[in-house]
């Protein structure tokens, strides 16, 4: 069956609340029928009930009590849609400068960011934001979506001013792909079906550039990286000797015969199976759940690393860090914290709080005392054990860190690696 | 495989069974919350994967009401046999006996929020720490909001406006004490995903969800299957009908969709086409617009 053989593609959106990000949302699942029947009988009555005169589709995803009675999005939402050509997550942030951290929460696991922008209002500060939010986080492939097009009488200049004022300012971030799209979402000009009202526009429509955007370069297939999760030993009859190391592999391809080296022991063997199930794998790559043994009897647990002989990563204590502040309370330099990255965790200490970035201007804030909620800042770490990491650039997986609160266990902080 | 993509399905397979394995690694005593329906079969099958070739290393929970499809009980019954799993049941029935809970009264009485209580008392007496469930995100509004790792305070509540944040796939499972975890592995997956890779793997499931005759009451548009745990009102008639169940949750409240899809591919074709969600016939969820949202904070599923 072909439908079982679609890429999953995870794409974020950010926007506030009158910008038509809900409209556009609600015009992906409605367009490519994912809106059920009782779904729009509830948001078409519940949007009755509260005057509204059209139906409010916002109140599709935001689902918290509290979020309805507000009208904002205060949370990460999830949504789902499939087409025949891929299947789609959406993860549905508040765009609003107080709501940084949950941007940044669902740009840590998308392939894709669109970007709303107004195209009577052209870049704002919150563009700036979400495209800088978008490039911190590595995501690989953008689309930005001038809407509105409606209320500019689909006028080719106004649309090629913001693409020009876009690629001044994102010149300066380094995402590798952008695209660019004019729309209507409340009409639904390019979003799925192309537009009649803008001839002038040669490019595909939104729903074709998810659809073949090409994502299977995203996750690096060069450095061999394999956090171990657990040794599976299962002490039967049949299987006394099995050592079966569980993880989900963050790079690279690996194939049973490979010379790999553990960490942090430095012990040199041969792939011997990867399977899981019982099923034999050929080549295992990212992000591949797997189970793998080796040919000699290597003492590895949780947290250990297996790489390939001949490619290491950095082994070090000393972490620098861009890191999104998540909790309400603010930290100093000199805190000690539990620093989660890939399978293992340590105790570390913040020594040196760099600098804070402006996210809207870009522009770095020196000599700062502490960094607080939604603020993106430079910090210098220690740990209290070496970590195996690599730059958050060359593996989001391996560079990416959660900084947690040693007495309430909260996570307090999200860091990329420099 | 030469351009190293793996389809949706393996993608959505690799991320459970890595937060199962985070489970098994992060908590003291996990355990997993078996309904009998296809999702937590679902889980079930995922974890016997992601430990394979040693044991699930850790014990299904069931919350018995009382009110089950016989047909789940059986079920449940022979895959704990099966895979050699330890199984702990927590009976509604006895917390009632026992003063615990209190029985709904009426014509539309259900057992699902006395659930709540057998499930705090069960995970209280096995000191569990991390309660793994088949819910989905893309089930009900508010589970679209909650996390893979989901914490609860000492009395088991969730607090939605507190959650912690979750980034690329690092899971903060750590907790004071009395605290626990409610985890949910399959979040991603949707209606058709599970379907899909129940064919891929042909994963058996209880009859209840192939088409079959029955005996039913049609409440408020709600089939529900007649038996001793549902009163018949004024004006109700028993009516022979054809149909399958989308869910499997307790017989008084679970609806049921008139259906002749006997097979999987017959099932999926039909869920390609229906125009209402797979709660759409739960009773449970149509008591308030948030209904959902408060059982959950109270310690629901």
């Amino acid at each position: 069956m072909d439908y079982q053989d679609i890429e999953l593609l995870r794409f974020t959106t950010a926007g506030s609340v009158d910008d038509g990000k809900s409209t556009l949302i609600g015009r992906l699942l409605y367009d490519s029928k994912s809106i059920f029947q009782d779904q729009l009988d509830a948001v078409e009555a519940s949007s009755k009930s509260k005057g509204f005169d059209y139906v409010d589709l916002s109140l599709l995803t935001d689902g918290l009590k509290s979020e309805r009675e507000q009208g904002i999005t205060i949370d990460v939402a999830y949504r789902y849609f499939a087409t025949p050509k891929r299947k789609f997550i959406i993860a549905d942030t508040p765009g609003h400068i107080q709501y940084t951290r949950n941007m940044v929460t669902g740009a840590s696991t998308a392939n894709l960011a669109i970007i709303l922008i107004d195209a009577r209002k052209g870049m704002l500060e919150q563009t700036h934001r979400h495209a800088f939010i978008a490039s911190l986080l590595r995501i690989p492939h953008a689309i930005v979506c001038v809407n509105k097009m409606d209320l500019v009488e689909y006028s080719e200049d106004v649309y090629n001013g913001i693409v020009s004022d876009f690629k001044a300012f994102s010149s300066k971030l380094g995402i590798s792909d952008i695209q660019f799209i004019p729309i209507s979402a409340l009409n639904g000009d390019n979003v799925v079906n192309r537009s009649e009202n803008m001839d002038w526009y040669g490019g595909s429509t939104l729903m074709y550039h998810l659809e073949t955007v090409h994502i299977s370069s995203d996750h690096n297939l060069v450095d061999c990286r394999f956090p171990i999760q657990s040794v599976i030993r299962p002490h039967t009859l049949d299987n006394q000797d099995y050592r079966g190391f569980a993880g989900r592999i963050d790079g690279g391809v690996f194939k049973p015969g490979d010379k790999v080296r553990s960490l942090p022991s430095g012990f040199v063997s041969t792939i011997k199976t990867i399977e899981l199930n019982g099923e034999q794998i050929a080549e295992a790559f990212a992000p591949m759940s797997v189970t793998m043994t080796l040919e000699d009897e290597i003492d590895n647990s949780r947290g250990d690393m297996i790489v390939r002989e001949n490619n290491v990563p950095e082994v070090s204590q000393d972490l620098e860090v861009l890191v999104t502040w998540m909790s309400t309370k603010p930290i100093q330099a000199r805190t000690k914290v539990v620093i989660k990255h890939t399978t293992n965790e340590s105790i570390g200490m913040v020594k040196e709080l760099k600098y804070k970035i402006d996210i809207n201007t870009l522009h770095r804030i020196e000599g700062i005392d502490k960094v607080e909620m939604n603020d993106i800042a430079r910090l210098s770490i220690r740990t209290a054990k070496p970590l195996f990491y690599d730059a958050y650039k060359k593996n989001r997986q391996t560079g990416s860190i959660i900084i947690i609160d040693e007495q309430t266990n909260e996570t307090i902080g999200a860091g990329m690696i420099i | 495989m030469s351009n190293y993509v793996i389809n949706h399905l393996k993608e959505l397979e690799s991320e459970a069974i890595f937060v199962i394995r985070e489970i098994a690694s992060q908590f003291e005593n996990p355990v997993l919350l078996f309904s009998g329906g296809k999702d937590s079969i679902l889980l079930t099958h995922l974890a016997k994967k992601a430990f394979f070739p040693a044991k699930i290393p850790f014990p299904l929970i069931h919350i018995d009401t009382g009110h089950n499809f016989p047909e789940t009980i059986a079920f449940r019954d022979e895959l704990v046999e099966k895979l050699g799993v330890k199984l702990i049941v927590g009976s509604v029935q006895e917390a009632i006996d026992n003063g615990r809970a209190k029985e709904e009264t009426g014509a539309d009485a259900s057992r699902n929020s006395l659930q709540i209580v057998s499930l705090l008392d069960t995970l209280e007496a096995y000191k569990v720490d991390a309660a793994m469930g088949g819910a989905r995100r893309d089930e009900e509004k508010a589970r679209a909001k909650e996390r893979f790792f989901s914490h609860r305070d000492e009395f088991g509540q969730w607090d939605p406006k507190n959650q912690r944040p979750e980034l690329w796939n690092l899971f903060n499972g750590r907790k004071n004490y009395g605290e626990h975890f409610r985890v949910f592995p399959i979040s991603n997956w949707t209606e058709m995903d599970v379907w899909e890779y129940i064919k891929l793997e042909n994963i058996d499931l209880p009859s209840l969800y192939f088409s079959h005759q029955r005996d039913c009451v049609v409440r408020d548009g709600v089939i529900l299957a007649n038996s001793e745990f549902i009163k018949l009102k004024e004006n109700e008639e028993v009516v022979n009908m054809t149909i399958r169940y989308r869910t499997c949750g307790d017989m008084p409240i679970t609806g049921a969709v008139e259906s002749e899809a006997d097979t999987l591919d017959k099932i999926i074709e039909e869920i390609a086409t229906t125009r209402t969600t797979e709660r759409g016939g739960r009773a449970d969820d149509k008591r308030a617009e948030t209904a959902m949202e408060d059982r959950k904070k109270q310690g629901y599923f």
